[in-house]
């Protein structure tokens, strides 16, 4: 069976120098799979290729079709939806309006029923209820996280890319967002998670790559990974060393 | 040197051209050459500095009237009202950049667009200036004695200080200022933190080209004897723009290309248009606007780039020769305090991004900053460098406090830093842009720049320049361009432009983001190297990895504040930092 | 002076001012949502007032000529990206919008000019010349440079200001023209002396002002434009193409310019060119007003109009000069506040 994106011999280039080098990678539907890497590897660059938001060679099939030519915007009408790192909030709009703005694409194409959606939103970030009215840059960190991906789920997406979604948040937030990951692929919906957080983000995942220097040095079953000799020095060696001692 | 040629070549065209051309190509040839000036001085200004300006015609009319009034009205010598003119022009340019030059992106030429209406409505309803017939009968200018009363003499006037400026604009280019100046339109934050006065050096570059523009003014009224409001519109200002855009913004023979294109263009279009339409106007600025549309959806950098590499090849250059050494810093005692931050806070809106942080460095060793993204070290880097302003607490270096320093200041007092996102201007060659580390310690300013006499500096600030890039390993690369090196080496591009500044503290804003693991350890090996030769340097980092291995202590940070200090093996294992950098999720 | 003639300046400043404060707003919000400083609305002022006082006399509007050739080159532009991009599905939409709906236009134009179909016919037809203006010339002058700077976009600007004055003098000639007034009836209110042409003005302008502030805040587009301004990033990501938000704003902006031109065609002749220093009066008032706030930007334009009338009275000739020159103060005074060093990106 096909992948639902496939994505082979990504190439991006700032200028001259190379932001990503021949990236092959594959998110099956229905899984979660994370592309973990320190900072600098490429990760964000990888994700703005797939959405379209930065020039690419190479190629990436999304449900069997190459996404060559096809606009970020358009991607986001097939069903590819990203949070990205920055969150990109419209910070001096309500949250209710933020949300609704997610399902623009949807919206275009016929008339949605915007509120019983936003109500099922509500019901999973009972947070974002109560600062409905609020303006976005008022919020807290947390609380946009909750709002970017609340934002991105309005727009009913198949898969999901996630651009370090635990960044600069305490623990038990980063507990949470995990956990509405995990949630999520529950009911259906494909999920490519980019981390730093390489323990967490191998935890929820199915399937994981290593992204290095904007090469793909390692993939394979999430949790092999995590007992990888190579991974725990890099990226868990810390903890390892920790344990050991 | 083909350049050379190609210029001398250029200059016996234009000496045979007054004797050889009929009377309307040297007319032509004139306003070629009087709209040069003006160009030359915008190819500098909005192509180098990026200061976009529609407004230069208000320092030609300004000098063209001056010299009208004071010539028609008083009688005095054109050589007097020339410098009268500059003068004016001088002062008003002085003004207008000491308001608006600070001001971001759209305000300026927006700004300059309303002045240049303000004043052109003030030529034409002023009863000194004749108002909308403008002043007529203005004497020619005498050069010992010899009348430049036809447009064949003076022609020979106006190419003279027209290629005059045009070797003084390449000369300045090509100097410790020019290098400066071609940092301020995508670079002044860098420039600054290399004791760079941007916003001095940009008023320069303004009154340079406001003055080029007055002395255009001054050639234009006695080249036609008359002046008028009409001249001096808004819509010259935006022909000038666009000359310097056609011919390339960032070349300076571009304003020679820009200037001959357009002028020459709209001769013949004043032929040829109102046989179409059948009646005059200036139709014109429709085949302007939509050839300007054009240009831009095709190249952004105008025809000059392209011309240039038909036409010259590139110049192989050797490296600098050996010059008299720069004078160096006295540097501190091992083991001095350097560097002392107590209770530094940063707030943004609710944010606190540091809070209450305190650390020293001493000299000789190499301290490490590091915490997980977000933690707030880039800010406390900023604060350290003076780009952002402090919201609490002190900062001293060597004892004196500097939380309260621009970024020139604290660079003036060895405090050099590298940037995290590599902040080199890439089209320059590699050694002239750790050249610009070297920016303080000399001394030579625009003018000596423009007349050549700075070359002995010069040569010391070029070999200086080597001398640190070959001591990162990069002597082979001297002058490719810098945008054309891989990551890893503008990395050591940067810490040489540091070193050349002669520092006493090295501040490296996270150097290992996105190496690979081999070009991590030649980085590691270079800062061993340069410890060992006694650098002392203050390192914000991410990697731990790379980290642990190189530094002498360690402080971390996570959400803004202190979480633990120590040697590297005693914060590897320490619980609170493990927590912080893993946040495990079970 | 005299209290009368006091009033009589104010009444004047209001209402110039309330239409400089309709061009603000659209400035402003073109530049939020395109980054575009949309000097080419002087153009579309003109054009609408010119357009006007040629119908009422009679005569065919050469914008027509404008709009259909404008047209033709945005739907080869559009058309020949489609192919290349194997989408033909969307040749029918293009052809309507840029080639059928400029014909339609120029057709009942033609039909109008002989004939006297009453001054609301007339504007509206001024309107449906001149309002596809803007998406077209976004189109062809501006989208394929949608990521280009500040700067880039600025220049386009200015070089699309030249080639519509241009094509203003060739199709309209220069001579000035001033169409009839809406109503002559005046109105005594104590001792005001208040003409209806100024109240149509204002009354005009702040019913489009209060529908523009409904638009951006209730509608479903309105919000999308306005996530845009706030971050264009975001924008994309939810969906919202970049060239739908500009052609709207551009939209939005020629409908403002037009409605400016119509509002001031009867109060002062208009040559092809008058447009450009009204819009930048426009300009003067958002700058005075600080380049963010759409209500300082209206007290700013408000003020300039007033500005206007008082020097007009005590130095006529040197009217243009002072309310460009007020600017300079302003900008004295935000660049004494801001102090931070902020690079172009390359």
């Amino acid at each position: 069976m096909n992948a639902l994106l496939e994505v082979d011999d990504l190439r991006v280039y700032y200028g001259k120098v190379e932001g990503l080098h021949r990236a092959s990678l594959r998110v099956p539907e229905g899984s979660i799979v994370t592309v973990i890497g320190p900072n600098g590897a490429g990760k964000t660059t990888l994700l703005g290729a797939i959405m379209g938001l930065l020039p690419s060679a190479g190629s990436a099939r999304y449900a069997g079709a190459d996404l060559a030519g096809t606009k970020t915007e358009a991607r986001v009408g097939l069903g590819l939806s990203l949070v990205p790192e920055r969150r990109e909030l419209f910070g001096e709009m309500s949250v209710e309006d933020n949300l609704r703005l997610g399902a623009f694409h949807r919206f275009r194409k016929r008339g949605v029923d915007l509120e019983s959606e936003l109500t099922a939103i509500y019901a999973r970030f009972p947070r974002l209820e109560e600062r409905r009215a609020q303006l976005a840059a008022t919020l807290s960190g947390g609380e946009r996280q909750m709002l970017a991906l609340g934002r991105a789920l309005m727009a009913r997406p198949r898969l999901l890319l996630l651009d370090e979604p635990s960044l600069g948040l305490a623990p038990r937030i980063v507990r949470d967002i995990f956990r509405i990951i995990t949630e999520l692929k529950k009911t259906g919906v494909s999920i490519l998670l980019v981390e730093q957080n390489a323990r967490a983000a191998l935890q929820v995942a199915d399937y994981g790559y290593v992204l290095e220097t904007g090469e793909i040095v390692l993939e394979g079953e999430a949790a092999g990974l995590a007992s990888n000799p190579r991974v725990i020095e890099t990226y868990l060696g810390l903890a390892g060393k920790v344990i050991a001692t | 040197m083909r350049e050379r040629t190609a210029l001398a070549l250029f200059v016996a065209l234009l000496a045979a051209a007054p004797l050889a051309l009929p009377e309307f190509y040297v007319t032509l040839l004139n306003y070629i050459g009087l709209a040069t000036l003006v160009s030359v001085g915008l190819v500098l200004l909005t192509g180098v500095a990026g200061v976009m300006s529609f407004g230069q015609q208000v320092f030609a009319g300004l000098a063209a009237y001056s010299t009208a009034v004071l010539t028609t009205r008083y009688g005095i010598s054109p050589w007097i009202t020339l410098a009268a003119g500059l003068a004016l022009t001088a002062a008003v340019a002085l003004f207008l950049g000491a308001i608006t030059l600070r001001l971001s992106g759209h305000f300026l030429p927006l700004s300059t667009i309303a002045w240049g209406i303000a004043v052109y409505f003030l030529f034409g309803n002023m009863e000194l200036l004749g108002k909308h017939t403008g002043i007529a009968d203005i004497p020619p200018i005498s050069l010992f004695g010899w009348r430049l009363d036809t447009g064949r003499e003076i022609c020979v006037l106006i190419w003279v200080l027209t290629l005059a400026a045009l070797v003084a604009a390449r000369n300045l280019l090509d100097s410790r200022a020019g290098r400066a100046i071609r940092a301020l339109r995508f670079r002044s934050v860098m420039a600054e933190s290399f004791g760079v006065n941007t916003a001095a050096l940009k008023n320069l570059v303004f009154l340079y080209a406001a003055l080029l523009a007055g002395l255009s003014g001054w050639l234009y009224a006695h080249f036609l004897r008359f002046v008028s409001p009409g001249a001096f519109n808004v819509n010259a200002g935006i022909d000038y723009l666009f000359m310097a855009v056609v011919g390339g913004a960032g070349q300076v023979w571009g304003a020679v290309i820009g200037a001959s294109l357009l002028t020459v263009l709209r001769e013949w279009l004043k032929d040829i248009l109102p046989k179409l339409v059948g009646f005059s106007g200036n139709y014109e600025i429709v085949v302007f606007g939509v050839l300007m549309i054009m240009l831009l959806h095709r190249t952004r950098d105008g025809l000059a780039p392209a011309l240039a590499r038909l036409a010259i090849a590139a110049k192989v250059r050797a490296s600098p020769s050996p010059a008299p050494s720069l004078e160096k810093r006295r540097q501190p005692q091992p083991g001095e305090t350097l560097l002392e931050a107590r209770a530094a806070r940063k707030q943004f809106g609710g944010l606190v991004a540091v809070r209450d942080l305190s650390f020293e460095t001493q000299s000789g060793e190499i301290l490490g900053l590091i915490g997980p993204n977000g933690a707030g070290k880039s800010t406390m880097f900023n604060l350290i460098t003076g780009v952002l302003g402090s919201d609490g607490g002190e900062i001293r270096f060597r004892g004196e406090r500097i939380d309260r320093f621009p970024p020139s200041e604290i660079a003036r007092r060895g405090i050099c830093r590298t940037f995290q996102h590599v902040n080199l201007i890439s089209a320059m060659s590699v050694i002239e842009n750790v050249a610009i580390g070297a920016h303080l310690r000399g001394r030579r300013g625009t003018l000596d720049a423009m007349l050549r006499s700075d070359r002995a500096e010069e040569a010391q600030l070029l070999y200086e320049a080597a001398l640190q890039l070959e001591r990162v390993g990069l002597a082979e690369h001297l002058h490719e361009t810098a945008g054309s090196l891989p990551l890893a080496q503008q990395r050591l591009v940067e810490i040489a432009r540091a070193l050349s500044a002669d520092p006493i503290l090295l501040l490296l804003d996270e150097p290992a983001a996105g190496l690979r693991y081999g070009e991590k350890k030649v980085l590691a090996e270079l800062l061993r190297r340069l410890r060992a030769e006694g650098m002392s340097i203050l390192l914000v980092e991410h990697d731990m990895e790379f980290v642990m291995g190189l530094v002498d202590r360690l402080v971390v940070m996570d959400f803004g504040e202190k979480l633990a200090q120590g040697l590297p093996r005693e914060i590897q294992a320490d619980p609170a930092v493990v927590e912080a950098y893993l946040g495990g999720i079970e | 002076m005299s209290f009368d003639i006091a009033l009589w300046l104010v009444q004047d400043g209001v209402t110039n001012g309330a239409i400089y404060a309709l061009l603000a707003l659209a400035m402003l919000l073109v530049f939020a949502v395109t980054r575009v400083i949309f000097v080419p609305q002087g153009e579309f002022i003109s054009y609408a007032a010119l357009s006007l006082a040629l119908l009422q006399a009679g005569r065919l509007p050469g914008v027509v000529y404008v709009l259909v050739g404008g047209g033709l080159v945005a739907a080869a532009l559009d058309i020949a990206l489609a192919l290349r991009e194997k989408a033909p599905a969307r040749l029918p939409r293009i052809v309507a919008l840029y080639v059928l709906v400029p014909c339609v236009m120029a057709a009942l134009a033609w039909w109008a000019a002989p004939r006297s179909v009453g001054l609301p016919l007339q504007v509206l037809i001024v309107l449906g010349l001149v309002v596809p203006l803007g998406p077209i010339l976004y189109r062809v002058a501006y989208q394929p440079l949608a990521s280009a700077s500040v700067l880039v976009l600025f220049i386009i600007s200015m070089a699309a200001h030249y080639a519509l004055t241009g094509l203003g003098l060739v199709f309209f000639g220069g001579e000035g023209l001033r169409s009839e007034a809406f109503s002559d009836a005046r109105f005594k209110l104590a001792v005001l002396d208040i003409t209806a042409q100024s109240l149509w003005v204002v009354g005009a302008s702040f019913v489009l002002m209060f529908a523009l502030r409904l638009f951006f805040e209730k509608t479903f587009y309105g919000k999308a434009l306005r996530a845009t301004a706030v971050n264009r990033i975001g924008a994309r990501l939810v969906g919202i193409p970049a060239e739908l938000s500009g052609s709207l704003s551009f939209l939005l902006a020629a409908f403002i310019g037009a409605v400016s031109g119509i509002l001031i065609s009867p109060i002062t002749t208009i040559y092809y060119d008058t447009g450009f220093l009204i819009g930048l009066k426009g300009f003067v008032g958002a700058i005075v007003g600080g380049m963010g706030s759409y209500p300082l930007a209206v007290a700013g334009s408000i003020g300039i109009g007033l500005l206007e009338a008082f020097s007009s009275f005590w130095a006529s000739a040197f009217k243009e000069t002072i309310v460009f020159t007020i600017i300079i103060p302003v900008l004295l005074w935000r660049s004494l506040r801001s102090r931070h060093i902020e690079d172009e990106e390359e």
